[in-house]
Parts: structure tokens; sequence; C-alpha cells
């Protein structure tokens, strides 16, 4: 481990891989979060290289074989088209994961610099942001994502649209408010009286310090898009049918549950485990960064 | 006070007409109408003539602004029209026969969640780190991990499926609503969970339970006298929004239980462009949550003297 170490500071690494193993040794600790992340990574990979893991194709047919519970050739049954529904699981994955990191993507892309302008320059953009905030929290977050779905018609891209749209404020807040309070510390006012320029204050003083709690949000943020997709696609508004979406499994086959309980129990359980782990990850990395932001910035 | 009031119900003015537009703008965004949505529900052509006489019958011929005008002047005398999915019932109607549903599965999901949600929050800030503290921990991160609908249908496939307790859905009494309320109560158990446990937490360490100590009270008259009363008020700020947020119905829950209430019905319309029920629907809920907001803070100033309404910042 020492020389490890020596090795790493012998070379020309410098603070960041330091401040990550730190945050590793942290997390670690977590052991319940540890546990959370090997699950993702099987899931990830799983969703990864669905073609080479699923058993079969998940859309295509079996009319020999429709409406089967669980036996030794489809594990978890097949549905009414006779699809194998662990196949369907697994593309579903695939689904539910890339919504998840991508919205959070899109979201930060757009809430970063519109809170960080907001909280630097204030102003109109200040105004108009807060007013935008004012609307959107007198409005269900699942009503309007209705709506806008509604509006703008089923599809992948179309639920990342509907995500951004209404998430990047919830970043932008939070990044503004970090912004306003961190312009008023003292290390920021020492950097300005010995003429650092404003952009570059914003990158090195500012941005860094201000990342931590966005990290948190977009790491929590990812299981609430989960839920907001299967919420969607359970209503049909979300990932329309041919493609396989677990909320839209259990939307489907639902009224068929004292039939064929398989098809809504399965995707119903995978959901309820998938959003467990992804939050207690994010709960994880809540609890690392915040120790060593402590203990570090003061 | 007056103005403050009246301030506040400007803004939530502003707010309404803010969102009928945008709920307007949205609906008129989605390609294909109302009765393109119908047409292809029955798999049947609706002939270019019909469509144009439906329109003109329900004013969709006019211009995009002139609609919107007539909408809003009949919605301030809350005429909504009629609803396209059941034309032969007003949107007002839909509402009248509907809402009680939706109320009193809120009703009874808040009644269930106070008891649980508060008993869990004020078990585990009276006793942090024993078995109670961890099973309130426990018990939130269910809440807040587990879909509704998720919770919903492992609730049917055991009481129903597998054990033949309860009825799979419907509204008929006492059986059919024991799965609903448990499937609705996750949300307002996390968020009740939460904040007594933290608002106990800092009552309790506040400087007049350490006087009261000093002076020797009993354990029992400082948790009823001195920290329940303090401790309970900053739940009421959440409490407001809750109780708006349940007897608005639930889409999920309504819909998976097959329970008639306004949630149900609203989905019903989004599948098949009720213009004028998304929009009634939309401006109802939007004003009843603002309500709730206002009236929350509101009587948060009458519980709590230290807090003033009119000398804000």
């Amino acid at each position: 481990m020492a020389a490890t170490t020596r090795t790493i500071g012998k070379s020309s690494v410098k603070k960041r891989p330091k401040k990550l193993r730190l945050f590793w040794l942290r997390f670690r600790r977590n052991r319940l979060a540890v546990a959370a992340l090997c699950f993702i990574i099987v899931e990830v990979a799983v969703a990864l290289f669905a073609p080479w893991v699923a058993p079969y194709d998940p859309y295509q047919g079996d009319f020999t074989a429709t409406w089967q519970t669980p036996n030794s050739l489809h594990w978890l049954g097949t549905d009414d088209l006779g699809r194998d529904v662990l196949s369907r699981l697994i593309y579903g994955a695939r689904i539910s994961v890339s919504v998840g990191v991508l919205s959070q993507l899109v979201i930060a892309l757009v809430g970063l610099p519109v809170g960080a302008l907001a909280g630097l320059k204030g102003g109109w953009i200040d105004y108009a942001l807060m007013r935008i905030i004012d609307v959107l929290s007198s409005l269900p977050t699942m009503l309007f994502y209705v709506l806008l779905m509604v509006a703008l018609g089923a599809g992948f891209g179309n639920l990342i649209l509907a995500m951004a749209a209404t998430g990047w404020i919830g970043i932008a807040r939070l990044v503004r408010g970090q912004v306003l309070s961190l312009k008023e510390t003292d290390y920021v006012r020492a950097a300005r009286a010995m003429g650092g320029g404003t952009r570059h204050i914003m990158h090195t003083h500012i941005l860094r310090n201000a990342m931590t709690p966005v990290i948190v949000a977009l790491a929590l943020g990812i299981p609430g898009a989960m839920f907001a997709e299967a919420g969607l696609s359970f209503l049909g508004l979300g990932i329309p049918s041919p493609q396989a979406s677990w909320g839209q499994m259990i939307g489907m086959y639902q009224p068929y549950i004292r039939t064929a309980w398989h098809l809504t129990v399965f995707p119903s359980a995978v959901l309820a485990v998938t959003m467990l782990a992804w939050f207690l990850l994010g709960d994880g990395i809540r609890d690392a960064l915040n120790t060593s932001v402590r203990g570090g910035a003061g | 006070m007056a103005r403050y009031i009246l301030s506040r119900l400007a803004g939530l003015l502003g707010v309404l007409l803010v969102v009928s537009l945008i709920t307007f703008a949205l609906m008129h965004a989605v390609p294909g109408g109302p009765f393109d949505a119908r047409a292809l529900e029955r798999q049947q052509m609706v002939p270019e003539r019909i469509k144009r006489q439906l329109n003109a019958k329900y004013g969709l011929d006019e211009p995009i602004w002139k609609q919107y005008l007539l909408f809003m002047r009949n919605a301030v005398r809350l005429d909504f029209g009629y609803s396209l999915a059941y034309p032969s019932r007003t949107v007002v109607q839909i509402f009248k026969d509907q809402w009680p549903y939706s109320v009193q599965l809120g009703l009874l999901t808040l009644a269930f969640s106070t008891i649980v949600g508060l008993g869990l929050g004020l078990a585990s800030a009276i006793r942090p780190n024993s078995w109670v503290d961890h099973a309130g921990t426990a018990v939130s991160v269910f809440c807040l991990v587990i879909p509704s609908f998720v919770f919903a249908v492992l609730l049917q496939f055991v009481l129903s499926v597998r054990l033949g307790w309860l009825p799979t859905g419907g509204w008929d009494g006492p059986l059919y609503w024991i799965m609903p309320v448990l499937a609705n109560s996750l949300a307002p158990i996390l968020v009740l969970q939460r904040y007594t446990r933290s608002s106990m937490g800092d009552a309790m360490r506040a400087g007049y339970v350490r006087t009261a100590r000093a002076k020797g009270l009993s354990r029992r008259r400082i948790m009823f006298v001195h920290v329940f009363k303090n401790a309970l008020t900053p739940v009421l700020t959440v409490g407001g929004p809750l109780v708006a947020g349940l007897i608005t119905g639930s889409f999920f829950v309504e819909s998976l239980f097959r329970i008639p209430g306004i949630g149900f019905y609203f989905v019903t319309a989004i599948q098949h462009r009720d213009y004028p029920m998304i929009m009634a629907t939309t401006l109802v809920w939007t004003a009843v949550i603002s309500t709730a907001y206002l009236v929350t803070d509101l009587l948060y100033a009458l519980v709590d003297p230290r807090v003033s309404l009119v000398k804000e910042k």
C-alpha cells in the first residue's frame, strides 16, 4: 500500500487521484452502498451486453409458447406474444439505465451554466429563473411530465427531453444557491483582492466547491429519472410498445395479474431492487463526499 | 395581513394564468386532434366533412388565440364545457361525480399515513438509534424507493392472487380500501416520518427543554408540554401541500385499482386528447395546491407567534 502511494507521488499525477482515493476509502466503509455498487455494475454490464446475455430475442414472439409461466426453457415465462420475459427484462435494463444516466447528463449540461450565471451575474437571468421556479413548483412534477409527454409523443428521446425540461431547474437552483453563498466566502474575497478575474475565480474557487452537492443531486436524480420513466411508460406515455421497459410491462400486463402474475411481478421486483440500489449508491456517494468536504475545505 | 393575503392571491392568479397558457400550448402542440384519437381507438376513419363539423361544434376551427380566450372567459365562470371523451357530460359534472372518490381515498390515506408516519417519527426521535429508529429508517427508505404502482402490483399479487384475501380492484367498501390506501400512503408516510423525526430532534435539543429539565420537570411533562407543541408546528408546513396532493387523487393508484376518481379520469382524458378535461384538471389541481400553500403559511403564522408574514425579509 505504502509503496504504491510513493510511486504515485513520484510520478506527475497530482491531487485529483488522492481526492478520489480518499473518496473511495470513505465510500468503502458503507457496506450497503458497496453492495449496491456491485449490483449496479452487474446490471450495467448486463444492459451493455444485452444481445449476448439475453437467452432469446426480446422482440421475436413464439406463438407456440404464449402465456407460459416460469419453466426450464423460459426462466421467467413468456408474455401474450410468446416473447421471453427474462430477455425483455434484460433489454428493459438498457432503457432504465440509459434514461437515468442520460437525463442527468443533459440536466447537468443545462442546469450548471444557467445556475452559475444566475448566481454570479444576477439581473434578469436570476429573475427569470426564480419566476420559472415559482410556476413549476406549483405544478406537480408528474403532471408536468404527463402533459409534456402527451405533447411530445412517446419515445426515448422525448422522454429525456421531458425530464431535462423540468430537471435542469433543480440543478440550476442548487448551483445558484451555492454560488451566492460561496461568493461571500473569505477565500473568494481574498482572490478578488489579489486581482483574480471573474472567470478565474469562477473556475478555481467557486465551481469546484459547488460541485459536491451537484454530484450528489445528480446521483440521486438517476433513480428519480428511472422512476419517472417507469411511471410514464406505465401510463403508456414513455417507451412505446415493441421496445421493452419495466414500467411499460407492468402497465400493460397488470390487468392480467390473476392469470399471468409473472408478467407484472418480475418487472416490479426488478424495478424495485434497481431503484433501491441506485438510491443506496447515491446515498453512499453523499456520505463519502460530505465528510471529505468538511475535512478538506473547512 | 389583508395586504399580504391579497398579494399572495394575485400571485396565485398569475401562476394560474401561466399554467393555463403552458397547458393550452402543449395541448395544441400535439399532432392529431381529439377526433383522430377516438377514430384510432375504434379503428375507423372519420370523414373529413364530419371532422370539420365536429371541430366547428366544439370551436376547434377558430384561431388558437381565440380558442384560448374563449376557454378562459368561460373558465372564470367555472364553465369548462363538455368533455370530448364523454360527450354527454360536462367537465364540471365529471368533477362533481368523480372527485368524491378521490377525496375519500385521499382522506383515508391521510389518516393512515399520519398514524404511521407521525408515530414512527415520534418514536424514532424519542429513542434515537434504537430498533424503532432503525425500523423507521427502513420504512422511509422503502417508501422513497418503491414506486407506488410497483408496491400496488406486489400487494395485488400477494393479497389478492396468492392469498385471495382482498379484491383486486373496485371501490365498494372497506375491504376494497385497504390496498389502494397502502399503496397511496408511501409518499405521505415518508414525508411525515422524516419531518417529524427531524423537527422533534431540533425541539429536544432546544434551550427551553434544557431549562425545563434543569427545573426538574418530569420527562413526560417535558415531552408533552414543551417538545410536542414546538415540534409539530414545522410538520404543519408539509401537511398542507400533502393534503392538497392527496385529495387531488393519484393516477397510478386509481387506475391500478380501478377507482373512478379524478386521477383515473385524467389518464383517460389524456389518452383521448380530451382538451377541456385536461385543461380543467390541470388548473383545478394547480389552484388547490397553491391555495394549500397559502393556507399553510397563514396557519403557520397563526400557530407560531414568532412567524410574521407581513415583515418579510
